[in-house]
């Protein structure tokens, strides 16, 4: 288990002093101007070798990330862009790192701008996240005052700080609907390339970083890329926030190392599964957006990306969902698809068309008002839906019922035949027509 | 997605204005954007008129317009698209917004919306004839570890039972909402687990004691030159971050560069012999004839070869060729999978444009 010395998130829950002050009492913004004079490389070098993968779901190389951005770029600006349009349900990590520690989050900001030579950074919250906005600025004012944000700071990078927000579209976290979305337009993602890298943000060079992403970049710099990646296992280094809901005890937001155990995470950290570990029905434990892994499968394995990909479900935003057995798994996933199905932008015609149908059908199959064929069927348009639209919503939309499909057939069965059942005993008659 | 259309012609108010403090805080809220681009404070601005009218009217939309010099057409789809813009009046007391995505579902979401459908009324958007309380269903609200739980404007209520809905309804009914304090309803420090923390039990570490621990990491990973840290030592007061660094960044760049020297031929790729025919390895983006003798020099003249590249073949390849990391960029390994598996057809499948 993680040891609190080890932590990067020292106020996470917010009990101590929020201000700038409490914050370089517990060692933030300590040493930020020698990493500035250390260069760019250096910045870039040190991320890449601590292993650090990206936090906002889908697990790219941070320090790879930033090194796709031009080296020299005179004519347009550059502009880090930061996702914090926490959407993903199951997740609410951003959340606590933007109202209780911001400051590590505005440091990251100023150092990961440095590093792709960005003098400007918009902080794309949320619609919903109206606290933790007026939370973040307060902190980015506090920076302002202190000199260690603006033109000619302490810190010897000329930097801007912008906190933009959302209107309440989940589509708005994939990072081009993001762009889209920041300049002004509808949330609908483009298509790649060009990447953000080259043309992004009003045209010029961009990069779109998840909160904890960056957040974590100071302490890694302080601490040392060794020390980093000395949690976790290889390819999945270094802490992590996990998100705790559903059915457990004491459902909570913590900071645990890398690859650590389900089993673990939920006992120390969670109070474990309501009605005990073998009352555990299945996890999603990546947000919405992953394929569900049942109890047997998920009980004993590593949490992080390379584990979880091989039970073709993924560590995603590390939001992790736990159902117990009187869940009515069926009707969660449904619940799921009407997600989808609400937050689809439209663009693509596989997704739009294709999670309302999913949403319809997922609503007959909870009832179990469907033909068994049906199952094959939906299964067969999920495969349709996914891969073949411009951003990974329809992918996302698809995945869950997929999970659903491959681990709970069974189930879905019975409930057919159960109504089936139902309706023969409720007099309809079954006649031959002379 | 969802379909929205503005309210009715009659609840229309005929004009809308920003007050003072809206009116300047849109003032720098634009300057925040570059020239010309100053069409990105449409969100906010929308926000902030709903904010102050309760909901978005097409009045503000055609004021809004007219101040970011936008076409009327793309603030009206703004604002349709956004779920979070109200297009037709809510309660004014309170308009609750019940998350309902699967995992508040999993703790009991569907009792706070039949309290809702009790207490405020049968379909949501409803405003009562009061005109106080309006209730919806809406999407994750990120507070997923707090569930279930309801927004009313801009605070959460979170770990909500059904009876504890009802006291907050009854609360914003009578115009006593503010003494209800938002966040947990229960005994529990925000996200952290209820009945007590299990992390961060010991007090923060300060500056001090973190000195100590990075010192101990850079004397572990490299002598830490002393000099550096002299030098330092005056810079806000933390000698021991900046060795640290400065000594670690070295150490692994370095290490493989060595391990690159010491054995030249570790991930060298497998050459094979001149087949009867070689493919066009000038189809894959950042290859040019040049590169392709080269590659052909080396025994690679098939793209399955490029497409079997692990990471060790790719960085020695790199290295060979002094690209600075060209081929991860430009991706050949994906580049040359499609092009083995399909040629230029699956080439366009995959990037969507023609090969070079």
């Amino acid at each position: 288990m993680l040891q609190d010395k080890d932590r990067i998130f020292t106020n996470i829950y917010g009990i101590h002093d929020k201000s700038l002050k409490g914050a370089m009492a517990r060692g933030h913004w300590s040493g930020t101007a020698g990493f500035i004079k250390n260069g760019r490389d250096w910045v870039i070098d040190q991320t890449k070798a601590s292993g650090l993968r990206g936090r906002g779901g889908a697990g790219f190389p941070t320090g790879l990330k930033w090194s796709f951005m031009p080296k020299q770029d005179s004519e347009r600006p550059h502009y880090l862009v930061i996702n914090a349009d926490e959407s993903e349900p199951g997740t609410c990590k951003d959340r606590d790192i933007m109202r209780h520690d911001p400051h590590t989050l505005i440091e990251g900001c100023l150092i990961a701008g440095f590093a792709m030579g960005a003098h400007a950074c918009y902080i794309y919250v949320r619609g919903e996240y109206m606290r933790e906005r007026e939370a973040l600025e307060a902190a980015i004012n506090e920076c302002y005052d202190a000199k260690l944000l603006g033109k000619n700071n302490k810190n010897g990078w000329d930097y801007d700080i912008y906190v933009h927000h959302g209107a309440g579209a989940y589509i708005c976290g994939e990072e081009t609907a993001l762009l889209e979305s920041l300049e002004g337009k509808k949330g609908q993602p483009r298509l790649k390339p060009p990447f953000p890298a080259n043309v992004g943000l009003y045209g010029c060079p961009t990069t779109v970083n998840n909160v904890e992403s960056v957040a974590v970049v100071p302490t890694i710099l302080r601490r040392g890329a060794d020390w980093f990646a000395s949690f976790g296992r290889d390819n999945n280094r270094g802490t992590k926030l996990f998100c705790v809901s559903g059915h457990v005890n004491r459902p909570c937001t913590v900071e645990e190392e890398m690859s650590i155990p389900f089993r673990e995470l939920i006992d120390k950290h969670c109070g474990g599964v309501r009605g005990g570990t073998d009352n555990l029905l299945a996890v999603i434990p990546g947000g919405s957006s992953v394929r569900m892994v049942p109890a047997d499968q998920i009980i004993d394995c590593p949490m992080d990306f390379d584990s979880l990909m091989a039970l073709q479900s993924g560590l995603g935003t590390a939001a992790v969902i736990v159902m117990d057995k009187s869940t009515d798994i069926i009707r969660a996933i449904a619940r799921l698809a009407a997600f989808y199905k609400h937050e689809s932008c439209g663009q693509c015609t596989p997704c739009r068309e294709g999670t309302g149908w999913m949403w319809r059908v997922m609503e007959r199959m909870v009832e179990g008002r469907a033909q068994k064929r049906e199952i094959d069927m939906l299964f067969d348009v999920t495969k349709q839906i996914e891969g073949h639209t411009i951003c990974a919503l329809g992918d996302a939309a698809a995945w869950p019922i997929q999970g659903l499909i491959n681990h709970f057939r069974p189930e879905m069965e019975a409930r057919i035949d159960s109504y089936t059942y139902r309706s023969d005993k409720d007099g309809a008659v079954l006649e031959a027509a002379e | 997605m969802s379909v929205r259309r503005l309210a009715e012609e009659s609840v229309q108010p005929a004009a809308f204005a920003f007050n003072r403090s809206n009116a300047a805080w849109a003032k720098r809220k634009i300057k925040n954007y570059p020239k010309g681009r100053e069409a990105s404070a449409v969100i906010p601005l929308l926000m902030r008129a709903q904010e102050q009218e309760g909901w978005v009217n097409k009045a503000a939309i055609e004021l809004i317009a007219d101040m970011l010099d936008m076409p009327l057409i793309r603030v009206l789809e703004v604002a349709t698209f956004y779920t979070q813009f109200q297009l037709a009046p809510v309660g004014k007391r309170a308009h609750i917004q019940v998350c309902g995505t699967t995992p508040c579902m999993l703790r009991g979401a569907d009792d706070l919306i039949k309290v809702c459908k009790n207490k405020i009324s049968a379909n949501p958007f409803d405003v009562t004839e009061d005109g106080n309380l309006s209730w919806e269903e809406v999407e994750c609200q990120g507070a997923c570890v707090n569930a279930p739980m309801v927004m009313i404007f801009k605070d959460s209520y979170e770990d909500l039972t059904a009876a504890q809905m009802e006291h907050i309804i009854d609360s914003f009914a009578a115009g006593k909402g503010s003494q209800i304090k938002p966040g947990p309803q229960i005994d529990r420090i925000f996200s952290a687990p209820e009945g007590g923390l299990t992390s961060l039990t010991v007090k923060p570490v300060k500056t001090k004691a973190r000195k100590v621990a990075a010192k101990s990491t850079s004397k572990q990973a490299a002598k830490a030159p002393a000099k550096p840290a002299a030098k330092i030592a005056g810079n806000i007061g933390n000698a021991s971050a900046k060795p640290a660094a400065r000594s670690k960044p070295v150490k692994p760049v370095k290490a493989a560069d060595n391990a690159a020297n010491k054995a030249p031929n570790r991930g060298k790729p497998a050459s094979i012999r001149k087949p009867a025919k070689p493919d066009n390895l000038k189809l894959i983006s950042g290859v040019g004839p040049k590169l392709e003798g080269v590659l052909n020099g080396l025994g690679i003249y098939k793209f399955e070869q490029v497409a079997k590249w692990k990471k060790a073949e790719r960085e020695w390849v790199d290295g060979y060729l002094n690209f600075k990391g060209r081929i991860d960029r430009d991706d050949w390994v994906k580049q040359a999978k499609a092009l083995a598996k399909g040629g230029v057809e699956e080439y366009i499948r995959v990037f969507g444009k023609k090969p070079r």
